[in-house]
């Protein structure tokens, strides 16, 4: 090969991919790098912004109790809407692989819903079942004399957790439904034609197969339900504050921009670590089994 | 009385009827073959004894007692599936393990019953392994060991070897064989490949589209087919148009210019099969023009233009002189290498 011929089967990679690639660099690596540069800038109620560098920012999430309690709830609903969706959505992707074909198709639409219905009217669907006094299901407990005051919903962890979990469900869903279409189709009668019953073949068979799926449903949820702002934002408010409602009110109401910034990375370097994290040990433990 | 015995057994899927009136009574370690083209109720058949599918008619006993009755699990039947349906999160020893845990066999036992299924499948010190880092040969011992470890009154096996390359296929056969019988545990294998019915079983049950066709001993499916489908299916056949002579004293039976004496009990048209192995070249007989010799080292294959259409022979290499291409040539067979039945539509 020639060596104008060796350079430009160099080039042509770089110019083909470039276009990508410049729009990943201007609109993400950019305005990350800018954020984590803005959380070291010092700001004050009159003077705005200060192009400095100090650790200030960070000072004060390290110090103040107010960041750790709220860092923490946010991890805690993060960690119950996964748990949620994998307690009911491997059930759920498993009777509904053993369903034949057009109630199969019905209700893996119903399980998609969420996703197509705008947040906004997910989530105040939510709260007209269960807002306060005038919530249709506390209306009918309470007629029934099931409970004296209403399940509150609104401005609670429950709310969020309950409202995260609905939207995210299909996640959890599809990535179990995955792992089940990897399972050999006759793994169920050859535990069965060796004695094996009902829930033994489930809990030795099947659970140990999907496992995978659930975990990588697992971290999918975890990471967007982390970083949830719509349903957090209309459940919780400026009451019940999570990582990104707070950086988002300290951009826009409190217009402290650095403290912000500084909220959003914590989150963002948290996140991935603990992604990256997970994501390597489910891989080193299922290595021997499924590759 | 018949170790295992399928009465009238039928299936259907909705209205189409996938296998119809299968009657077979199995004797105690025997080794049947469900031999038929893919489709024709083999997989189906085999999933009826083995539970997982319900008759729609008819019964299935073993030992005289109702096997549809008995709930799968507990039917003590080992099956071999062909995708060997293996437990990809065990090791090849706990999945060995797996039909012996749900016995409750105790552990020691377990572990020495483990040890000694893998090592008869010749698989001693792959305990560990897990199925995805074996070969597919290996693999079909594992599902081999996991199904004879638990003694099953009963093996099942669904086109187990279909998934291995040829050469691996013949000695897995060979090794099949002689494990059934060292054992003899009752077996019945459904494959679609005749060579393996043949080399593998006491009796072949030839199906096609849900039908018995023929139930006998691999020569006698082979040497007497009971219709033009097994003579088809099983192996190269000749089948020549013919007619009973009446008017001939005594009768005789004439397929062109061959004649022999009929043999009893037939009328007007019938039809002659005869294998190409067992027709010679002679001075009377079939007229005949060779249109291709093929040397194939220890047999001559010739296929033939024949007064009675198209004709395959084959000849061993005997070293004698065979006839060229184009060269006439006269057809000619004993009457008992023969199998005659009346022709349909005539
Ligand atoms: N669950 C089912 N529903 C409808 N038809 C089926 C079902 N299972 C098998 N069949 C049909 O029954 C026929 C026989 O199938 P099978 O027993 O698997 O054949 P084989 O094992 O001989 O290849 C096929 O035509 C197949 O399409
Ligand atoms: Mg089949």
């Amino acid at each position: 090969m020639s060596m104008a011929a060796e350079e430009r089967s160099v080039r042509v990679p770089w110019a083909l991919t470039a276009p990508a690639l410049m729009l990943f660099v201007g609109v993400l690596l950019i305005p990350l790098a800018m954020t984590v540069m803005l959380s070291f800038h010092d700001w004050g109620q009159y003077k705005g912004i200060e192009p400095v560098f100090i650790l200030k920012n960070w000072k004060e999430i390290a110090t103040d109790p107010y960041y750790a309690e709220m860092f923490w709830r946010t991890f805690r609903i993060a960690i119950l809407t996964t748990l949620l969706t994998a307690l009911l959505g491997a059930p759920e992707a498993y009777i509904l692989n053993r369903m034949s074909g057009r109630w199969k198709s019905f209700f893996l639409l119903v399980i998609l819903g969420p996703l197509l219905i705008s947040v906004v009217a997910r989530t105040l669907g939510w709260a007209l079942l269960f807002g306060g006094n005038n919530g249709l299901v506390n209306k009918l407990l309470m007629t029934l004399g099931a409970i004296r005051s209403p399940i509150p919903f609104m401005f609670t962890e429950t709310g969020m957790v309950v409202a995260l979990a609905h939207v995210m469900m299909p996640f959890m869903v599809l990535s179990v439904w995955a792992a089940l279409q990897r399972l050999d189709p006759q793994i169920e009668n050859a535990a069965m034609s060796l004695g094996a019953r009902p829930l033994t073949i489930i809990r030795r068979i099947i659970m140990p197969q999907i496992m995978p799926g659930v975990l990588s449903g697992a971290i999918i949820v975890f990471s967007l339900s982390a970083s949830a702002f719509a349903t957090p934002a209309i459940i919780g408010g400026r009451r019940l504050k999570v990582a990104a409602t707070l950086a988002y009110d300290e951009f826009l109401n409190t217009l402290n921009w650095p403290l912000g910034a500084a909220v959003a990375t914590l989150l963002l370097v948290a996140l991935v670590l603990i992604v990256v994290g997970s994501n390597a040990s489910i891989e080193r433990r299922y290595a021997e089994v499924f590759r | 009385m018949a170790y295992l015995e399928l009465d009238r057994v039928s299936k259907q899927f909705g209205t189409t009827t996938v296998v119809d009136d299968f009657s077979l009574a199995v004797g105690k370690g025997e080794f049947i073959s469900f031999l038929g083209p893919s489709g024709c109720g083999k997989t189906t058949t085999l999933q009826m004894i083995a539970g997982f599918l319900d008759p729609t008619g008819g019964m299935i006993r073993l030992e005289g007692k109702d096997l549809t009755a008995v709930h799968p699990a507990k039917r003590g039947l080992g099956i071999v599936f062909q995708s060997y349906a293996l437990f990809p999160h065990m090791t090849a020893a706990e999945n060995v393990a797996f039909g012996l845990e749900m016995r409750n066999v105790s552990r020691n036992e377990r572990a020495e019953r483990v040890r000694a299924a893998l090592a008869m499948v010749g698989l001693a010190g792959y305990e560990d392994r897990h199925p995805r880092r074996m070969s597919g040969g290996q693999q079909q011992r594992v599902a081999l060991a996991r199904a004879l470890v638990i003694k099953p009154s009963v093996l099942l096996l669904d086109e187990p070897l279909s998934n291995l390359d040829a050469k691996l296929r013949e000695e897995m056969q060979i090794e099949l064989r002689q494990i059934q019988r060292t054992i003899g545990t009752t077996t019945i294998l459904v494959t679609h490949d005749q060579n393996e019915a043949m080399s593998l079983s006491d009796r072949i049950v030839v199906m096609s589209q849900g039908k018995i066709e023929q139930i006998g001993t691999p020569q006698e499916t082979y040497e007497k087919p009971a219709s033009t489908f097994v003579s088809q299916f099983l192996g190269k056949t000749n089948d020549f148009a013919g007619t009973i002579d009446r008017t001939a004293a005594p009768v005789r039976i004439v397929a062109g210019s061959w004649s022999a004496l009929a043999p009893a009990g037939l009328n007007g048209a019938v039809t002659v099969s005869i294998r190409p192995e067992r027709i010679g070249f002679g001075d009377a007989g079939l007229n005949a023009r060779i249109v291709t010799r093929i040397f194939q080292g220890n047999h001559w294959l010739f296929q033939c233009d024949s007064e009675c259409g198209p004709a395959i022979v084959i000849r061993q290499n005997d070293g004698t002189a065979q006839p060229a291409e184009g060269e006439a040539v006269r057809l000619t067979w004993r009457p008992e290498d023969m199998s005659v039945r009346a022709r349909a539509g005539a």
